[in-house]
């Protein structure tokens, strides 16, 4: 479509995996920064446990169409997800998943891979299972570009409440830096964790 | 025609806010004055209601989880009767149960606004998806001939802006509005910028200015609706769901002179103001040979295929009634002597290309487009109508 | 009754029932007063005009402003009474009096709001918004006018039909069992319950009048007369008969049985159930201070 530049996220995951936070927080950065954006998400019965997408459409210009048809960006937590709502990631777009819970499929090469062990690093490092989708967002932040960085991590402290915004912000720091570290793949070759 | 564009290009000195569709209606209308809302949860207008448990009483309001959504339009009506703007929000199923009070307050011209948050139907149907299936319910759901009003948000910014609008006019018109949001919409997010508050115009509830002893012999007409005094007041007013005299408010169901004048009353308050009530954007209608007539979130992807087309040289054109009811016939009219061919897409089958046909009066090919599956009509999709309406043009690769 | 404050009104109650305030009786001029009209289209031999002028009598002898009165009345016979009324009325839709009343009372709770209803308003199409206003124990009080029977549609039953009872959908004798309202109301929460009878018109007042002042949901059922379907199809077609059958069927509450169940010919009438608890529209109010304090504070 003649849109202006149009970038389509996925996140997607099972319940209680803070997706929709991940996705709202990432729309709430590009908001702040002034872009166009649209969020959505899945409901109903599926929203609890099973798969869930949440999704973020941002642009430079007026996003008519308000649904993500083919995301240039996939986040994946769970390989329920990961078979429903990745293959109509881009090809050539990038896929981040969590590599601790999610196998790829043998061959699965149309899109740029990343997969880091975001909720093993939330449980293990921080001891809080419940930060793995910021730990997420700071490593999205660092390979995808879609956003600075700057603006993700303070749409991430901005909306959490003062008492835990120590551990957001580390688990973010530690997404980051994960993120930083990555090195996403191209091959043919899935990558293991 | 006065537009209202979904742009939201962030205005001067307010900042964009990251905004839900109900929660927008919600923020709307308190911005709007409404201090009384009773409701019954329902997918996918729920939010509305949570929204309202905590917002309506910080700013001095009434929230109220009535029984069922025939107690909550009926405790909407008697919170109106006593003075407050007041309001309900619900889905499908809840629509239908509300048509019973819907007349009613068409009848005793009670000023209240009802927000439907379609969703896929009949029945249960579809609870977390969107459609367009209620457009018709919406003009004739409630028995008997009457007028209504409808307004069908296409943005997030709109179901704050025509949620206001919803009430302006009921008060002004004493009348119930519809507001025609849908499970897209309203779940939705977008970055807004919304009004200044200070530069809103809300329309407030007077009093007549008569004696009260003179109350009876006052009638409104048509370009001077009487505001109702409320109960409790000297006025003593009577209310009824009966046909009554005009300026008594008596109960008068055997002289057919006294129906007829009220009947008629009731249809031409609103429709003898259509010009002022009625709005639709027109975008791109410059020279279009081609018009995609869409509503609320259709209208979305109808925009994308007129952008799309436009960057390519081709005439097309969209038409967007933001008011559904009372229907926007004279744009259609013209539309109908520009073009020749307009296309309906919409979420349901034939329900509004029924109408434009009807106002169309075969002065152009109407083609309609209905999905019913709970997912919003594509691009592609009007694109594949768009298509053999320009047989000669050379499509580029999108 | 402590929040009834004129007790120069007050004079020994029928039933001697203390907790009842005891209300004079006024002039017809006086009930005129509080019509818009004393032309009704209600059936010769009809108690609602009784039951009519029993609720103004209540309303004259509490005092309250008529300005501030508003009466919510259902569709039906009993309906009717709001074009009569010179106070601020409401004619709903059937069944819907009691939810358009909350509205009312909770958008303005200096209103003095009366519900008045049918059997069938209160209990058949309006069933469910009867059991929540009295679980929600909402300051209003419901005048229910119980005839058994569908009048304004020419003699149908209704949920307080007694088995075995003829109506014109019912010609072979009904085969379901009543509603006791009273029992019904008292079931869902209602704080002030009391039956009247259009027979023992000063025992009515009192009961309204007792409704109006308590503050909290009140229900009185007014047992009424319908000489020309209830009575023609099951009891006498007279009218004058019919009260004296009032008078025989009704038993003061303290004379009826604890655990006995009210039945056609037997019903206990007088304040059947009166108890204290916190009322919805002033709970309301608290959310709304709690609110506001949380949002300011």
């Amino acid at each position: 479509m003649a849109e202006h530049a149009r970038v389509e996220i996925r996140c997607s995951g099972s319940g209680g995996q803070g997706i929709l936070l991940a996705a709202a927080i990432i729309a709430e950065a590009a908001a702040a920064l002034g872009r166009h954006v649209v969020q959505t998400q899945s409901y109903g019965p599926e929203a609890r446990g099973g798969a869930s997408k949440a999704e973020v459409i941002i642009s430079e210009g007026p996003i008519d169409y308000p649904e993500v048809q083919t995301p240039d960006v996939s986040l994946v937590l769970s390989q329920a997800a990961y078979h429903k709502y990745a293959g109509d990631t881009k090809p050539g777009g990038l896929l981040v998943y969590d590599s601790g819970l999610v196998e790829l499929d043998p061959g699965d090469d149309r899109v740029v891979r990343c997969g880091l062990p975001f909720t093993a690093v939330a449980a293990d490092e921080l001891g809080k299972k419940v930060v793995t989708n910021i730990v997420a967002l700071g490593a999205l932040a660092a390979v995808s570009g879609i956003l600075p960085v700057e603006a993700v991590r303070d749409a991430v402290l901005s909306r959490v409440p003062e008492r835990f915004r120590e551990l957001n912000e580390h688990a973010f720091g530690l997404g980051l830096r994960l993120g930083q570290e990555a090195e996403p793949v191209t091959s043919s070759a899935p990558q293991t964790a | 025609m006065a537009t209202v564009v979904n742009e939201t290009t962030p205005a001067a000195g307010r900042k964009p806010v990251l905004l839900q569709g109900n929660e927008a209606v919600a923020e709307g209308a308190i911005a709007a004055g409404a201090r009384f809302f009773a409701g019954y949860p329902i997918t996918p207008s729920t939010e509305i209601a949570e929204v309202l448990s905590r917002r309506l009483p910080e700013v001095g309001g009434t929230f109220i989880q009535m029984e069922d959504e025939i107690a909550s339009i009926a405790a909407v009506c008697g919170a109106s009767l006593a003075g407050q703007k007041a309001f309900t929000a619900t889905s499908g199923p809840g629509f239908s149960l509300m048509q019973e009070m819907i007349g009613f307050a068409t009848m005793a011209q009670i000023p209240c606004v009802v927000v439907d948050v379609m969703r896929g139907g009949p029945s249960t149907g579809l609870p977390t998806e969107p459609a367009q299936g209620d457009v018709m319910q919406a003009r004739w759901g409630t028995h008997g001939e009457h007028s209504v009003i409808a307004l069908v948000p296409s943005s997030v910014e709109e179901c704050y802006t025509l949620t206001i609008e919803a009430f302006n006019l009921s008060e002004q018109y004493r009348t119930p509005v519809i507001l025609l949001s849908d499970a897209l919409i309203g779940h939705m997010r977008e970055a807004v910028v919304l009004p200044d508050p200070a530069a809103l115009r809300i329309a407030e509830r007077g009093m007549p200015d008569c004696d009260p002893a003179e109350y009876d012999t006052v009638t409104s007409t048509l370009d001077n609706i009487l505001p109702r005094p409320p109960l409790g007041s000297p006025f003593r007013v009577h209310v009824t769901g009966l046909v009554y005299n005009r300026r008594s408010g008596t109960p008068d169901t055997s002289d057919p002179a006294a129906a007829a004048d009220l009947g008629r009353y009731l249809r031409e308050k609103i429709y003898h103001h259509r010009d002022a009530i009625v709005r639709v954007e027109e975008v791109e209608m410059d020279g279009a040979e081609v018009a995609i007539f869409a509503y609320g979130s259709v209208a979305r992807s109808a925009m994308a295929v007129v952008r799309e087309a436009r960057a390519q040289g081709v005439r097309v054109g969209l038409v967007r009634p933001i008011t559904l009811w009372p229907f926007p016939t004279a744009a259609v009219e013209r539309m109908a002597e520009q073009v020749r061919t307009v296309i309906v897409p919409e979420m349901n089958i034939k329900q509004m290309s029924w109408e434009v046909q009807a106002a169309v009066k075969g002065k152009a090919k109407v083609v309609d487009y209905g999905r019913v599956d709970g997912k919003l009509i594509t691009p592609d999709e009007i694109f594949e109508l768009v298509k053999p309406e320009f047989y000669y043009h050379k499509w580029e690769e999108r | 009754m402590s929040a009834l404050v004129d007790e120069q009104r007050l004079e020994a109650s029928p039933t001697g029932d203390d907790r009842l305030p005891r209300i004079k009786p006024h002039t017809t001029s006086q009930i005129r007063a509080h019509l818009r009209s004393a032309k009704t289209l209600w059936c010769p031999g009809c108690s609602n005009g009784t039951i009519t002028r029993a609720l103004v009598d209540a309303i004259l002898g509490l005092d309250l402003d008529p300005e501030r009165v508003v009466v919510v009345a259902g569709i039906g016979c009993s309906g009717r009474i709001s074009a009569y009324l010179d106070y601020s009325t409401v004619h709903t839709a059937h069944g819907r009096a009691l939810a358009v009343a909350t509205g009312v009372k909770a958008a303005d709770p200096s209103l003095h709001v009366i519900v008045a209803m049918g059997d069938g308003d209160s209990s058949a199409i309006g069933g469910n918004h009867f059991i929540h206003a009295a679980r929600r124990n909402i300051d209003l009080t419901a005048l229910v006018f119980n005839n058994s029977i569908y009048g304004m549609t020419g003699g149908q039953m209704s949920p307080t039909t007694h088995l075995g009872d003829k109506s014109t959908t019912s010609v072979h004798g009904s085969v379901e069992p009543a509603f006791d309202l009273c029992e019904l109301a008292h079931a869902a929460g209602a704080t002030y319950v009391a039956r009247g009878t259009a027979w023992g018109y000063q025992q009515l007042v009192n009961v309204i009048a007792g409704g109006i002042a308590h503050a909290g949901f009140a229900m009185v059922e007014a047992m009424a007369v319908c000489p020309v379907y209830y009575g023609r199809f099951n009891l006498t077609a007279d009218p004058a008969a019919f009260l004296r059958a009032q008078k025989e069927h009704a038993v003061p509450a303290s004379q009826f049985d604890e655990g006995e169940t009210r039945v056609r010919d037997r019903y206990p009438v007088g304040l059947l159930h009166h108890r204290e608890r916190d009322e919805f529209v002033a709970a309301l109010g608290q959310v709304r201070e709690k609110a506001s304090e949380g949002r300011h504070g």
